[in-house]
């Protein structure tokens, strides 16, 4: 259950939002159990009740605006800032360990902070462990657009946390040659 | 295959969704190409950090809510 409220808690940004729809999602499993067949997956079956009745009910609310916009973010947006495949390791290793401060909450906003689309899928795969397809079929989109989604909302989310490391002064000082 | 072929799948790659074959690819460009797997093994990190950041607690008062519920539901049915 702590996966699923985890989930919730992503997809809702809000504690109390988050435990109705954990609720909402057990009932409606109970209720719709005889509509489960055997061979399906069960936890993806489970997660697509989540994300429909986060979709219907909670979404609607929108408490609190999508605070990313859509513009792309480049592929590797955090290890070209480390100066990219010229840096040395012990550099890397000092970029981690300054990500790995960071506070659990800041982590936990960034992600919340991706607009919502990318956002599922980014829970889905990432927090959630769940597959390219397992996914297609728990948002009910195409495996492209599942795959264009997740990676989109991980850049956003570098973006995220390296901009938050960035005006935290988390991040060591390296001498970087990324040319911006 | 080049560091930007590479590169351009890290998380087709990282997320098991590639055929043999391609995966294979990239595998030995990894081997070769010591850059492109620390990017990889970035990639990797942060994952496992933003993972474990975003870890919760269910408030017990919830299971004892979802509990009653559907204990509620079952007399009913």
């Amino acid at each position: 259950m702590s996966a699923l409220y985890a989930a919730a808690l992503r997809m809702t940004r809000n504690p109390s939002d988050a435990e109705d729809l954990v609720q909402e999602t057990y009932l409606r499993a109970y209720r719709g159990f005889g509509g489960f067949r055997e061979g399906t997956n069960l936890k993806a079956w489970l997660y697509r009740i989540l994300t429909n009745t986060f979709i219907n009910q909670y979404r609607a609310k929108k408490r609190r605006p999508d605070q990313v916009d859509l513009d792309d973010v480049e592929d590797f947006y955090i290890f070209r800032r480390l100066g990219g495949i010229e840096a040395a390791d012990a550099e890397r290793t000092a970029e981690t360990e300054a990500l790995e401060a960071m506070p659990d909450a800041e982590v936990k906003q960034a992600l919340e902070s991706i607009p919502e689309q990318f956002r599922m899928a980014v829970i889905l795969a990432d927090i959630e462990g769940f597959s390219y397809k397992e996914i297609a079929e728990i948002l009910d989109i195409p495996i492209g657009t599942v795959m264009s989604r997740i990676h989109r909302g991980r850049r956003q989310l570098q973006k995220l946390l390296w901009d938050y490391a960035t005006e935290n002064n988390l991040r060591p000082r390296v001498e970087t040659s990324t040319g911006g | 295959m080049d560091c930007d072929d590479a590169l351009l799948r890290v998380y087709e790659y990282l997320d098991g969704e590639l055929t043999v074959w391609r995966r294979r690819a990239i595998t030995r460009h990894l081997d070769e190409c010591p850059p492109c797997a620390n990017g990889f093994v970035f990639e990797v990190e942060l994952r496992r950090i933003v993972v474990s950041k975003c870890r919760e607690e269910v408030p017990a008062s919830l299971r004892q809510r979802i509990a009653e519920a559907l204990g509620i539901v079952s007399t009913e049915d």
